[in-house]
């Protein structure tokens, strides 16, 4: 039975319009123009126990609106969803024992206070035995290597340090649904590395169910097998990472080394590879030859222009 | 719900801590209001041959050096704070955890009164020793002042959480929360004693919640009250808590429909 269901969701929020200079904003005094913008445009997908999907979808695209939605922090405008079985919307206390919502750029924990202290709160909130809480907050405290930090108060931490923290408060209560949106945003590599690895890890050892959002592919790459793009508020693809490049990628790139040490790059349509390889072959003294798909991020900028034009 | 409210309270008591300096400051702020009160209704008092309706310039000492502790004791969540709550994102937060935001609120203030009454003291035999109150409350009156101070801050705090809710609809509430400050200023004997007022205003005051969060208190340990004005204080602060909870029965799920619908 699926984790999370998800049928012809839409959000569409009335925002205010007004045109420039004075006399707009006297005539806005009597009559406010609105109008309608469409965030997330029936929407569909279900996700398993278990799965790390990625959703994917550039800035404005509907994937926070989709993310808040999903733990109830917004109601849908229409359609219907569904988490753990049960309906987000109205927030029930049951739900929230059972799912977490991360922000790349959202601070949580006691500003002024060592996160061992935000730790406790989030103990007594949750209602979380005291030897489960425990052993909990020292696996975790383990997982993302922290133990030197959680004794320092927050607003000493670096932003990639608050962030390991953040995480670490969120997974104290061991959600079975996790709803990542950014988590590595402004992190450096190394730290974007570790969080990765946390979450593989932390998905591996509880079965949790976990949506990532991130611009960083890197992160979509290192974690979900399964991708969910969205544009303009749409599902434009829903499948396997590697289905992606398949259907939005027409070339493929050869790199071929010569024995001379000389290397050669050349890019042929996906149906020429063979032709092209063969080609390579028999022309150079070839010694190592790599086929590769394009990189990720050009994949996902193709899928972007072609859900633009299709519109 | 009492380790949730412990461990909320720990947490106020700890943030103060790191900010003992500032705390101490906030005191100085704090008693400038009622001295200046005490200062000038003394004057008058003098000048009046050595009282006002039967207040001594001592009975204005013991009034406004309860007052301090009155006033520390009912200071709760500003209104104005929820813009920011809603700007950098705090409220969502408190929105995913499965208890109600206001429990923390309530929790954290309560804390933070612990750290102020350790603060106050010092300041209170200061004023004490400089103002010389005549302050001589029955162990009954000492019964009702504690339970008459969290009763007071009850009702302000809720009815502050329900008033800032309003920030869900309209983004420049300060007007609408200024007036609400304006007339507590008025209403509620922290400028002036209710007795000194006319008989219809002292009536007047029955019906807003501001005298029961300051002038029943006060007046609750420094007299003159009779026992039965003691009970009817405690049961007016307990009609009002229920009323704010009410309220907020009825404002919250509004409010968290509308910033549903908005976003934040």
């Amino acid at each position: 039975m699926p984790v999370i269901e998800v049928d012809e969701l839409s959000k569409t929020f009335k925002v205010p319009v007004r045109e420039q200079g004075l006399r707009a904003s006297v005539r806005s005094l009597v009559r406010r123009e609105t109008r309608e913008v469409t965030a997330v445009d029936a929407v569909s997908f279900t996700i398993e126990p278990g799965e790390v999907v990625g959703f994917l979808g550039p800035n404005g695209a509907g994937k926070t609106t989709t993310l808040k939605m999903l733990s109830g922090l917004l109601h849908p405008t229409g359609g219907k969803c569904s988490v753990l079985g049960l309906e987000p919307k109205g927030r029930p206390a049951e739900l929230l024992q059972q799912i977490t919502l991360v922000m790349g750029n959202r601070n949580q924990l006691q500003w002024d206070l060592p996160a061992l202290d935000s730790f406790e709160l989030n103990r007594a909130i949750y209602r979380i035995p005291r030897a489960d809480f425990v052993e909990r907050r020292d696996e975790l405290i383990e997982l993302l290597d922290i133990g030197e930090l959680v004794t320092k108060p927050i607003r000493n931490l670096s932003l990639g340090e608050r962030m390991k923290m953040e995480i670490a408060g969120a997974l104290l209560h061991q959600p079975k649904v996790l709803f990542l949106d950014e988590p590595t945003i402004g992190l450096d590599i190394t730290m974007q590395r570790r969080i990765r690895s946390f979450v593989a890890d932390y998905n591996e050892r509880h079965g949790a169910t976990v949506i990532l959002t991130s611009h960083y592919m890197a992160d979509v790459q290192a974690l979900c097998k399964r991708v969910i793009v969205i544009h303009h508020g749409r599902v434009v693809f829903d499948g396997d990472l590697s289905a992606l490049s398949d259907r939005f990628t027409t070339q493929r790139t050869i790199t071929a080394r010569l024995a001379d040490g000389e290397e050669i790059t050349i890019r042929s349509l996906r149906e020429e590879t063979a032709s092209a390889t063969s080609k390579l072959l028999a022309d150079y003294d070839v010694v190592d030859l790599t086929i590769e798909d394009p990189p990720i991020d050009d994949v996902i900028e193709q899928v972007f222009a072609d859900a633009h034009e299709a519109q | 719900m009492i380790t949730l409210y412990t461990a909320n309270a720990r947490i106020a008591v700890q943030t103060q801590i790191q900010y003992r300096a500032a705390n101490y400051f906030y005191m100085i702020g704090m008693i400038a209001e009622p001295v200046v009160y005490l200062v000038v209704w003394s004057t008058i008092a003098n000048a009046n041959g050595g009282s006002i309706d039967g207040l001594t310039a001592k009975d204005f000492a013991a009034y406004y050096i309860v007052w301090t502790l009155v006033r520390n004791m009912n200071i709760v969540l500003t209104p104005f704070a929820w813009e920011e709550r809603i700007k950098d994102g705090t409220f969502s937060g408190q929105l995913m955890k499965p208890v109600h935001p206001i429990h923390e609120d309530l929790a954290q203030f309560m804390g933070w009164k612990l750290v102020v009454l350790v603060l106050w003291i010092p300041l209170a035999i200061v004023l004490a020793l400089l103002f010389k109150p005549s302050l001589s409350p029955t162990m009954l009156q000492c019964a009702v002042f504690f339970f008459a101070i969290w009763g007071a801050y009850f009702i302000r705090a809720i009815m502050q959480w329900s008033l800032g809710l309003i920030t869900f609809w309209t983004t420049r509430v300060g007007a609408i929360f200024e007036a609400y400050y304006l007339s507590e200023l008025l209403l509620s004997g922290r400028v002036f004693p209710l007795v000194l007022t006319p008989h219809w205003f002292q009536t007047l005051t029955w019906f807003f919640p501001f005298r029961w969060c300051f002038s029943f208190p006060i007046v609750a340990l420094t007299g003159p009250i009779e026992n039965r004005d003691l009970f009817i204080g405690l049961g007016m602060q307990l009609a009002w808590i229920l009323f704010s909870i009410g309220l907020l029965a009825i404002v919250w799920p509004r409010a968290v429909r509308r910033f549903s619908s908005v976003g934040g």
